[in-house]
């Protein structure tokens, strides 16, 4: 009899990155049925358009890489980025603005450094700077957040899908009527015209700590990343830290002037503070990789995010932060090393 | 007799689905008589043993037919009596691949023949006697790794504690298991003799968590024993919690240093099979001729677990245990995670075969497609040596040296934990396994460059010194040369002058 030889161990992986990357889309249902709630159909239509443009750009670039193509596409890393990156985008966004932003994720951000696993930067946030930076007036035309009270008037599926495809709206219906800056936007002009925090939190944008909604899509966001902690995708330490580092220095300077800086409470249910503590920051591509790095590396991006937040011309800071952090990650891996078994 | 209490958690590892229980529902099976058998002369970690016999002889049972090669090595004896066919050179089971290894092929004579045993001599008294005959029995370490034990036990006093290993944590295994079930009598006092040996004032027997037939049995038996030296460590059922160096960091506190033995530490360890071989050689003066083997996997009809004489072909024992069921994708010598795969059942058991797994498709790793490395960093995290396997696998594909060095390459035991944790699937220990025999090769290679550098350079500068006394000569001669004409040349200005003298001379008279 003949036996086929293959290399110890004989053990099945217990994971594989399809798998890894269906539980981070998994993790983002409930986030996305609340955020549909709230904001309409948007986000669904710049989701679909968004995977497009990435599987069609991943499909493109592995062509002329020439690499296979149908692992590259049925690893759904591409999906991921799509859907992360479409979670940053305004829902009344037109259809170029998801469909520019992913192709120019998965093509510059990801294959140019080369593909999967090679990447420095953050595809989802890269593409979403990009976006924010080139077409600033697109970017921030958000939604005030309806839920589900009826008095207030919300596009229906086709209108929505019309205005993205064409840009124009129903009939009687000005744009300008239905968009509204975020809460963090208007936390930063408030300041800007000298009122206090009190003041712009009696606005209608605002909840009991953060932005109405946002506080409730924000802690499915949570519950997502909770759901990836216990699967094993993520590990603790870059949430903790990210959360640690940017509640620290609200509190911090809370404390000290409670009416000119924010809560700490708003400042982690504001924004896109726990998308990117359990989605963005944690991608492990573009992540520290040792846990002390990892530390180091959440807890630098909350800081970074607090001070961009607070003194910098952008109101929300996490991508660039993300960003930053990405750079670093190189150098925190070299001097982060944790010491060898039987190394003193 | 107070159990030793653990306040340390075991660093990485992983907790495997065991498959033990798939050979553990029958007593040891002591009947196998095989027909025939390839004893090889490398059965321990050093140089082989030197076959002491000849085509056409009879040897009978327990006869040595190797003698230990240099230290350290181990003696090797025939299980069984018989005639040796023939002595030629095979690949044999080797610690973690195949060897090439001389060995005696013996023809297994009917049992009722006479004389059966070759005589044994009595345990000596001195300590030097002792070690030299735990070597001339061919004792060696049976958890696998077949280090001599003669060479262990000959510690200067500088060690506190022996560690008795039956932390069988590989999936699969479960020789010692049945082991400590059955003769926990015997373990201990093999245990005691390694003790007064080593000079050890406590012995640790370390247990996994989920072994409690074993672990009462053990217990009961120290308790009828009455030492009070001899205290069980019971341990988490962690892979590979039972690995020398995780034993000895989870029960001491302490770490190996990089590149020593365990005795850098205080500590002597030892599985508990060997103890028990070593108590048959004190109690009846036998060497080391048989071992318990696992023969398990759905791809084998009867999975027990067999006393095995050194030398039976894998085939036979497999056909001992009902033959092969159903169509046996792999055939696995050890556990499933460090065990290597055969490609063929005419490989003879050797002292260091704990396992034989004949696997069906199901049971084993079917795809080796791999994605590139997400860098998610779970290979660091259940790294029992701290290293970051990630970081290893980039400087493996690129061959840089110094790097791997840097990173560790030589500290990895090969327990395979990072790829089983792997979302990529990538093979990362076959690429460290690969990454190390390179590097080994590398290593020569430098070293022969190095010397015939160093040899080019002292030619170089032998010549030149040949050289520089060939022109010294040369100047000197010509210094000569010059120096002896000139003398000629004034001898004979010297002689024309006088004549010349003495003509002017006459003619002025």
């Amino acid at each position: 009899m003949s036996f086929a030889l293959k290399p110890a161990p004989h053990v099945t992986p217990a994971t594989s990155v399809p798998l890894v990357m269906r539980r981070v889309l998994y993790a983002l249902i409930p986030a996305t049925i609340v955020y549909t709630a709230y904001f309409g159909w948007g986000l669904l239509i710049n989701m679909v358009i968004a995977v497009a443009a990435a599987l069609a750009a991943e499909a493109l670039m592995l062509r002329a890489r020439r690499r296979a193509i149908r692992p590259g596409i049925a690893d759904a890393s591409a999906v991921v980025t799509a859907i992360l990156l479409a979670f940053a985008i305004p829902p009344l966004a037109p259809w170029w603005i998801p469909a520019l932003g992913a192709g120019v994720a998965v093509s510059l951000a990801k294959h140019l450094y080369g593909g999967l696993g090679s990447n420095l930067f953050n595809p989802a946030m890269v593409g979403y700077v990009i976006l924010l930076i080139s077409f600033p007036v697109e970017m921030t035309q958000w939604l005030p957040p309806v839920g589900f009270d009826p008095s207030v008037q919300q596009l229906g599926f086709w209108s929505n899908l019309n205005y993205a495809l064409t840009g124009h709206t129903p009939s009687g219906i000005d744009i300008d009527a239905l968009t509204q800056a975020t809460p963090l936007d208007q936390v930063k002009e408030g300041l800007g015209q000298m009122r206090t925090l009190d003041e712009i939190r009696l606005g209608r944008l605002f909840g009991f700590y953060g932005g109405r909604g946002w506080e409730l899509i924000n802690g499915c966001f949570a519950l997502g990343g909770l759901y990836l902690l216990y699967r094993g995708v993520i590990r603790w330490h870059i949430p903790v830290a990210l959360i640690a580092g940017l509640c620290g220095c609200a509190a911090a300077l809370h404390i000290m002037d409670p009416s000119r800086y924010s809560s700490p409470g708003f400042h982690l249910f504001g924004g896109a503070t726990l998308l990117g503590a359990f989605f963005i920051a944690t991608d492990p591509v573009t992540a520290a990789a040792t846990d002390r790095g990892r530390l180091i590396f959440g807890a630098a991006i909350g800081a970074i995010t607090y001070a961009i937040r607070t003194w910098g011309g952008y109101p929300d800071g996490l991508a660039f932060a993300v960003l930053l952090m990405n750079a670093t990650v190189p150098l925190l891996d070299r001097y982060t090393r944790p010491r060898i078994y039987g190394h003193f | 007799m107070a159990e030793y209490q653990i306040h340390r958690r075991p660093t990485g590892g992983l907790h495997l689905a065991a498959r033990k229980t798939i050979s553990t529902a029958t007593r040891i099976n002591r009947n196998l008589a095989p027909e025939r058998l390839i004893i090889p002369m490398t059965q321990q970690l050093g140089p082989p043993a030197t076959p002491t016999v000849t085509v056409g002889q009879r040897v009978v049972r327990g006869q040595s037919v190797g003698a230990p090669g240099e230290t350290p090595s181990a003696a090797v004896h025939a299980p069984r009596a018989g005639t040796v066919l023939k002595l030629e050179q095979r690949l044999v089971p080797g610690g973690n691949r195949l060897v090439q290894s001389p060995c005696v092929v013996l023809a297994v004579d009917d049992e009722s023949t006479e004389p059966r045993t070759e005589p044994q001599g009595h345990w000596p008294d001195g300590h030097t006697d002792r070690i030299q005959a735990i070597r001339t029995a061919g004792i060696v370490g049976l958890g696998g790794a077949a280090f001599p034990t003669a060479e262990k036990l000959a510690t200067n006093g500088s060690c506190s504690t022996l560690i008795l290993n039956g932390a069988e944590c590989e999936p699969y295994i479960s020789c010692d298991d049945m082991l400590m079930r059955e003769s926990a009598a015997e373990i201990l006092t093999g245990a005691q003799t390694m003790m007064s040996l080593v000079g050890a004032d406590i012995c640790l027997l370390a247990i996994e968590r989920d072994k409690s037939l074993a672990l009462e049995s053990m217990a009961a038996a120290i308790a009828e024993l009455g030492d009070e030296r001899i205290r069980i460590a019971t341990v988490p059922s962690v892979y590979p919690g039972g690995g020398e160096r995780q034993l000895i960091e989870l029960l001491m506190g302490e770490e190996v240093p990089s590149g020593h033995y365990p005795i850098a530490t205080g500590c002597v360890c030892q599985n508990v099979a060997t103890a028990y071989a070593l108590d048959r050689l004190v109690r009846a003066g036998e060497p080391l001729m048989t071992r318990i083997v696992t023969v398990t996997g759905k791809g084998v009809r009867e999975p027990q677990n067999v006393e095995v004489p050194i030398g039976t072909p894998i085939r036979e024992l497999i056909q001992h245990c009902g033959g092969y069921v159903g169509n046996v994708e792999r055939l696995i010598l050890g556990g499933s995670m460090m065990g290597y795969s055969v490609s063929s059942d005419e490989l003879p058991v050797t002292k260091a075969t704990n396992c034989v797994i004949a696997a069906h498709r199901d049971e084993v790793r079917d795809s080796y497609e791999e994605w590139p490395c997400i860098r998610c960093g779970n290979c660091a995290e259940v790294c029992p040596a701290r290293l970051l396997p990630q970081d290893l696998l980039r400087r493996s594909r690129s061959y840089d040296y110094q790097q791997l060095d840097v990173l560790g390459l030589s500290d990895c035991i090969e327990c395979g934990c990072c790829d089983v944790v792997c979302p990529s699937q990538i093979p990362l220990t076959d690429y460290f396994r690969d990454a190390k025999q390179a590097r080994r090769t590398h290593e020569r290679h430098r070293r022969l460059a190095d010397t015939a550098q160093s040899r080019y350079l002292s030619k170089q500068e032998r010549l030149r010194l040949q050289q520089e006394q060939t022109e010294r000569l040369q100047t000197d001669l010509k210094a000569q040369v010059a120096a002896d004409s000139k003398l000629r040349q004034e001898t004979v200005q010297a002689a024309i002058d006088r004549v010349r003298r003495r003509r002017d001379a006459d003619d002025a008279r």
